[in-house]
């Protein structure tokens, strides 16, 4: 069984290689996070990760909450305090930069 | 994480369209980081949460030497007009979302808007004249006890 310990982290505490992600990992983070990753969290994660292989960047919030199905107010229950870090984070990429 | 209990207060006082998207834009992105948000209007910064006229904002290019338009001819019909379409273009190039959909999004994401109640009563404004995303109308002295603790930002 894997933790996050085996895992490889950059500085920010972010995976460091977002190929290393699994569905497993993103469990391991939510639960680091102290999030029950449900079918609607699958939904963002997963249309975050298709946004990553097909541009290599995280899509903005407003882009997820516009295409994944997912508006912002759910969005932001379904990850509260800071949702773009965390989407980051169990969507094994690295910290967001985006302005929006 | 400390972003978690830091709170940002912005107070946005001009209603131009330049002036308006900083706040927003830092309303928005303390959220997202999980950092609480409190955004008061006053004054001009009125027009961004007045029905009518947030859809109307512009962009004044006279008196800005940035823009390096001299202001002889800056200041000549239709400059406001065309600078102002010149920006949205702008803006909607780096996907920034207009104005009114901003304060929705804020709105959504747990950021509270409030109206500056003299301002209001200067310009003869009642709630009908506001969005539905303001939360209420409060004074000076409400907003800075509701900014206790948090970091001001003054536009």
């Amino acid at each position: 069984m894997t933790t996050l310990a085996d895992l490889k982290l950059d500085a920010d505490g972010y995976l460091a290689d977002p190929n290393d992600w699994t569905p497993e990992v993103a469990e391991l983070f939510a639960q680091e996070l102290g999030i029950e990753l449900t079918d609607r969290h699958w939904q963002v994660i997963n249309f975050v990760r298709q946004e990553w292989e097909k541009t290599g960047e995280m899509p903005s919030l407003r882009r997820i909450t516009k295409q994944s199905g997912v508006p912002t107010k759910e969005l932001y229950k379904l990850f509260p305090k800071g949702p773009a870090g965390k989407i980051a984070r169990v969507s094994g990429l690295s910290k967001p930069k985006g302005c929006i | 994480m400390a972003d978690e209990d830091r709170k940002l207060a912005i107070i946005c006082s001009k209603g131009t369209l330049d002036m308006a998207y900083p706040g927003l834009v830092l309303a928005n992105a303390g959220l997202m980081m999980g950092i609480e948000v409190e955004m008061f209007f006053t004054f001009w910064g009125m027009d961004i949460i007045h029905k009518e006229k947030q859809k109307k904002l512009k962009f004044v290019p006279v008196g800005n030497p940035s823009t390096g338009i001299p202001n002889i001819i800056a200041m000549l019909p239709g400059m406001s007009p065309m600078a102002t379409k010149m920006m949205h273009k702008g803006l909607e190039k780096i996907d920034m979302p207009p104005v009114d959909e901003f304060l929705e999004m804020i709105h959504d994401a747990g950021g509270r808007i409030w109206a500056c109640r003299m301002a209001m009563d200067m310009m003869d404004l009642t709630e009908d004249d506001l969005v539905d995303e303001v939360d209420g109308v409060v004074g000076a002295m409400e907003f800075l006890e509701m900014a206790e603790g948090a970091q001001i930002l003054f536009i």
